[in-house]
Parts: structure tokens; sequence; C-alpha cells
């Protein structure tokens, strides 16, 4: 009997616990709060203090340059997802006045064992996501803001995430640095 | 492996436990501070299910210790990054997993000033390892044991029925 013949795959592995743990996660929140809405909430928090960080690790590893429009922004953002969930949303759905768009994700690794139940039909079950944008632009001095359009979990055709350009943040520079 | 498929960044998981830990940590509701039972819930649902897709194209194990074994090699190292560096056992249902160097441990200051904050990063594990052990059978009790950090000790002890 070969035990060889099967190795654990250490990527997809790790992959597949994320998602898993982000599921227990979401049934623990929905265990502890009685309302969906807090519960899309509290998941927002979490992606903001994961974004906070998670812009370090983009930037070192895609040694980025400044955004010189929103267009630009848009495609590091979408580097992001490539980047971190290994996925390429598509951007669309630009406003005339340029400063928001949506991006169509397909093949959401955070859904992937995913059925929501009738009762659960307000919850943004990814709602991370919009989180870890808004934390990862502030942390870039760009307040944007985000939320879901579409959401295959309701059984919607795709899943868009629409994000709005909000303001720059001029004060974020400690005082005395250039 | 199809190229549609994402695959999610393990630094991702990093952070989503460091999110849970606080979580958990600050909303005991009942002024049960530093009440952990949650997270070592969350990890153990987790690892009850992980286990059974790792596992699907395997053979059975032929005993408990070879149960072990794979949780200390195979299934360690895709998590952690590293094998377990040291398992023993009394033969009689207690195992104790030697790790040197654990990944949630491991960016914490070694000094004896955050030992008192160790065991949250371990319960998810402990929870980890219980669900593992769980769907292949094993109904255990985990206990982790930190007394320099990044070192820990898990204490599994199978329950005979």
């Amino acid at each position: 009997m070969s035990r060889q013949g099967t190795r654990l795959d250490p990527k997809k592995v790790n992959s597949e616990l994320f998602t898993l743990t982000y599921g227990a996660l979401v049934s623990q929140l929905m265990k502890d709060y009685e309302n969906v809405e807090e519960v899309n909430k509290q998941l927002e928090r979490m992606g903001y203090n994961i974004g906070i960080r998670l812009i370090e690790d983009f930037l070192a590893r895609t040694s980025s340059g400044r955004c010189y429009d929103f267009r630009d922004t848009a495609e590091k953002i979408q580097l992001g997802f490539r980047t971190f969930l290994g996925i390429t949303p598509t951007i669309s759905n630009w406003n005339p006045s340029g400063d928001e768009f949506s991006l169509i994700i397909d093949n959401n690794p955070l859904t992937e064992f995913v059925e929501l139940p009738d009762h659960c039909l307000n919850l943004k079950y990814s709602n991370i996501l919009t989180g870890v944008i808004r934390g990862a632009c502030e942390m870039v001095q760009m307040e944007v803001s985000s939320w879901f359009v579409q959401d295959q979990l309701k059984g919607d055709n795709v899943t868009e995430l629409r994000v709005k350009f909000v303001k720059r943040l001029e004060d974020a520079i400690p005082a005395g640095e250039d | 492996m199809s190229v549609s498929k994402g695959l999610v960044d393990d630094v991702l998981f990093e952070f989503l436990h460091a999110e849970l830990v606080s979580y958990v940590l600050n909303s005991s509701k009942d002024g049960k501070k530093g009440d952990v039972t949650s997270l070592e819930y969350i990890g153990f649902s987790s690892g009850y299910r992980i286990i059974e897709r790792l596992t699907k194209e395997w053979p059975r194990f032929k005993d408990e210790l070879e149960t072990m074994k794979f949780i200390c090699t195979d299934f360690w190292s895709s998590i952690y990054k590293k094998q377990i560096d040291n398992l023993r056992t009394n033969h009689q249902g207690v195992y104790v997993l030697h790790e040197n160097s654990f990944r949630f441990l491991r960016k914490i200051s070694s000094g004896r000033q955050y030992l008192e904050a160790a065991p949250k990063f371990v319960a998810f594990t402990c929870g980890l390892i219980r669900g593992a052990l769980a769907n292949l059978g094993l109904d255990c009790t985990v206990t982790a044991e930190i007394q320099q950090m990044p070192a820990c000790k898990f204490h599994i002890q199978v329950q005979k029925n």
C-alpha cells in the first residue's frame, strides 16, 4: 500500500482551510449576533483590520507605485485580488464621472463550499472583502466605500462589488514629515 | 489544479487567525474575558471539515499511531509550514506533539512578557487537531502547553470507549 501517491498540496490545503475557517467564523457570528446587519458590520470591521495590514504586503510584493487616477487604483485593486485570492475580477460599469466602478467576481474562493439557508438572505457573506478594500485604500490616503450589488450566493448571475471613491485623505501624514 | 480556481494566499490565513483571536476575546459577552471556547470550536469545525477533503484519496490508516503520524507530518506541514519536531507517546492513548517553532507564536516576542497571552494563539489549533482526529474516528481532548515561545507542546489524550 503506497502512501506516496497522493501528497497533499500545501497551497490548496491552506486555501481550503482559509475558506472553511472563514465559514466557521461567519457561522459563529450568526450565533453571536441576533441581527444579520450586525454580522455584516462585524465582517466589514474585521476586513478593515486585515486591509490596513495587508496593504504593506501588497506594496512589498508588487512594488506598485503611485496611482494617478482612479482607473489606476481599480487596476491595483484587481491586482490585489490576483495576488491574495488568486482570482482576477473584471473591472466594469464605470460611472460617467469615473469615480465609481464594479468588480465582477467569478469563482470567489470565500464562497466555494457555501450555500445560504433561506433565513440568511440579508447576510452579506463575503462582506469582509469590502472592509479589506476600505482599510487598504485608507492606508494609502484614499477614502473609498464599497458594497455588494449582486451575489451569486443569492441567485444572481454574477457577484458584483461596487467601489466608490470618496476623497483623498490629506491629513494622514504624521506631523513633521513631508 | 485548474487555472480558473482561485487559491488563497497563505498570509490571509494568518491575518484571519489574528482577527479571530481578537474577535473572540473582545466579544465574550458575559464578561468572561479570555474565554477561548468558541475559538477552539471554530478550529474544531474547520479541522473536521478539512480533514475529510484531504484524506478522501488516502487508504485507511491502519492504527492510531499511523493517524497521529499523518497529523504530524503531511497535515501539519501543509498548514504550519513545517513538520512536528517530535512525537512522543506512551502507547496508551497519550500523545505529545513537540513543536519547536509554532507558526502563530513565531512573530511574538519570545520573552516571558507575553507568555500569558500565548494560550489565545494556540486554542484554534487545539480545536483543529481535535476536529481532524474526530473525523478520523478518534475522540480526543487536546490541550497545549507553552513554556518558552515560540515552542509549544500539544497533548492529545485519546478517549477510549
